[in-house]
């Protein structure tokens, strides 16, 4: 089954079409990487997908239903989840808190038993707990369930942020730019995670990256934007001896 | 170390049991002038701790609590003014009818205060919410300057510009008490709970809150409606207190009053906001002397009028500068800091009482 089928994804702002004609399928479990220089709407796609951006044409699937034009919160509960290229943590609350939202989505109390506590609502917010410190403590960020978010290290503000998109039990993980900012040694600490997330929560990932290096390593297959549109596609080492590929990353000569 | 879960809900309890004895002693044995300030601190904390939610905890700014305490203050005065007594103040038009025919006890029509004062919240809320930062103001106080001037110009509804009087004073400090618990225990059982949880993070940053799946403006405009529920019940205390209602008593000054009270208290604190809420109304009646004329040292100073709204003014651009988080910052109030505090002041260990 597919978790992910993208077809003819396009977006214009104006004049400019920022991605044209995109399409991608991810089945179970898969790591895909995609890449591309700077600008070259890797995060347009993601936008699109999680419901950030409404589609000028196409059309986006998962698990079967179509989630096209849908908002975010929406896009979320049918099951995609994302991280963002720069960190949008909820800084000033705790780590457990960060976590502890995930779930909220698949709250069934209302806002009335939750006040008055009825109907199963302490069961279901010590359910939550429970799946929040395994999730923490399985991610290796236990220690750290009662800092304040914003005062983590980086990468652990990184791993935090995988972690609370992990809570909403997304089928699809979408991670734009894992490692920003990262030197090689947390970089290489951050993909050995994310292999672990797929493996052990049998994720399908669809990851963006600007260094082309880091993903060859993870990622079974790969997509290759330039300039909106798709230049390449295929397992690693495809990619990395194709022309058109090393001309958009290096230049023509 | 923390006291038994059992221990908090007797201590809270047997505190909410100290807080309406004393307001029924107070009632009998205080002076008239000190029972009016405990009465308006009872008020104050009711709009303070909905201001809170709306602005401390979910971080939506809106100036429209004046114009929605209206909506209360109006609905509990015509509801409880006898139709003789209506026939007499409408002067300038006839009321309508069923304003003409109706009149309610108290607590109903303290209900429907609240309640109406939540369907003008939800009016104003659905669309405006979309809007952010200075939109959000300025659309807010719009709304609010627009309750007010309907308040003006429906003569046969309101009496217009002449207000109403002779509104039954059915309240008591009990009463007011009474419901400002009832209002600080729903608030902060929501803002405890994963519905509170989704607007801080709304707060915190709202694109990554719709991206965990948070749907903005439901959780949003749900916030704003309760707080304008809240806000009608006090608006409708209000009038019952003071007997009369007229659109001016609703101007923006009173948003800022709020306002001022809840960034002294730490807007995001339900326990500052109580404090403040308690130190403005006594603030505001010790400022009185700097508007009253007499003699200093022989010169004569004629008291002007409106220096305590300066001062007010003042304090409040100096708490915005200096002093943000205000007395409480986000702390709350909680038995095991009375406790471990009471313990350590008398020297004993902080173990608990097993060892003592």
């Amino acid at each position: 089954m597919n978790v992910l089928d993208v077809k003819g994804l396009t977006m214009r702002f104006g004049g400019l079409t920022a991605v044209s004609d995109f399409n991608l399928t991810l089945q179970k479990g898969e790591l895909v990487g995609l890449i591309g220089p700077n600008g070259s709407g890797k995060t347009t796609v993601f936008n699109m997908i999680t419901g950030f951006y409404k589609p000028t044409q196409g059309q986006i699937i998962v698990n079967d239903r179509d989630v096209t034009g849908l908002r975010p919160d929406q896009v979320t509960a049918l099951g995609t989840a994302r991280i963002f290229q720069n960190s949008r943590l909820f800084r000033e609350l705790p780590v457990l808190d960060n976590v502890l939202i995930g779930y909220h989505v698949r709250l069934r109390s209302s806002p009335f038993d939750a006040v008055l506590r009825l109907h199963g609502y302490a069961k279901e917010e010590k359910q939550a707990l429970d799946e929040a410190m395994t999730l923490l403590t399985g991610l290796g960020l236990a220690d750290q369930v009662d800092e304040i978010a914003g005062s983590l290290p980086y990468g652990l503000q990184r791993k935090l942020e995988v972690a609370r998109a992990l809570a909403t039990k997304p089928s699809l993980l979408l991670l734009d730019e894992p490692a920003t900012g990262m030197g090689s040694e947390e970089t290489a600490e951050m993909m050995d995670f994310i292999l672990k997330v797929r493996d052990d929560f049998d994720m399908t990932i669809l990851l963006i990256e600007h260094h082309m290096q880091v993903v060859m390593g993870i990622c079974e297959r790969m997509a290759v934007l330039n300039y909106g549109k798709t230049i390449a596609k295929g397992r690693p080492e495809e990619i990395q001896n194709n022309r058109e590929v090393i001309e958009a990353y290096l230049g023509a000569n | 170390m923390k006291p038994q879960k059992k221990v908090r809900r007797a201590l809270s309890i047997a505190a909410v049991i100290a807080v309406l004895l004393f307001s029924v002693w107070a009632e009998r044995h205080m002076d008239g002038f000190q029972v009016r300030i405990i009465h308006m601190w009872g008020i104050y904390v009711i709009l303070v701790s909905s201001f809170n939610l709306i602005y401390g905890f979910t971080g939506q700014f809106s100036l429209a609590h004046a114009g929605l305490a209206a909506v209360g203050a109006y609905t509990v005065a015509l509801l409880t003014l006898s139709p003789a007594d209506k026939q007499v103040s409408f002067m300038l038009a006839p009321p309508v009818w069923p304003i003409s025919v109706v009149q309610w006890p108290l607590l109903p029509s303290l209900l429907l205060g609240g309640l109406l004062a939540a369907l003008a919240g939800f009016i104003i809320g659905a669309p405006a919410l979309r809007l952010h930062g200075d939109y959000l103001l300025i659309t807010t106080l719009g709304f609010s300057e627009i309750i007010r001037l309907l308040l003006c110009n429906l003569p046969g509804v309101t009496n217009g510009a002449m207000g109403l009087k002779g509104i039954p004073k059915d309240t008591n400090l009990t009463w007011v008490w009474g419901l400002a618990i009832i209002t600080l225990f729903i608030t902060k059982r929501l803002v405890d709970s994963s519905y509170g949880r989704a607007l801080k993070c709304i707060r915190d940053d709202e694109i990554a809150a719709e991206a965990v799946g948070v749907n903005l403006s439901s959780h949003k405009v749900m916030a704003f409606v309760l707080s304008s529920f809240f806000v009608g019940i006090a608006g409708g205390l209000m009038s019952n207190l003071l007997g009369t209602v007229a659109p001016s008593t609703f101007k923006p000054d009173l948003t800022y009053a709020v306002i001022t009270m809840a960034v002294l208290g730490g807007v995001r604190s339900l326990t500052g906001g109580v404090l403040a809420a308690g130190i403005y109304p006594v603030a505001s009646e010790l400022l009185r002397t700097i508007e009253t004329p007499r003699q200093i040292l022989g010169i004569s100073y004629p008291g002007i009028p409106g220096l305590r709204s300066l001062a007010f003014a003042a304090m409040l651009l100096f708490l915005i500068l200096f002093y943000r988080r205000g007395l409480m910052g986000s702390n709350e109030f909680s038995w095991g800091g009375i406790l471990s505090r009471v313990q350590r002041l008398f020297g004993r260990p902080k173990m608990g009482g097993e060892q003592g």
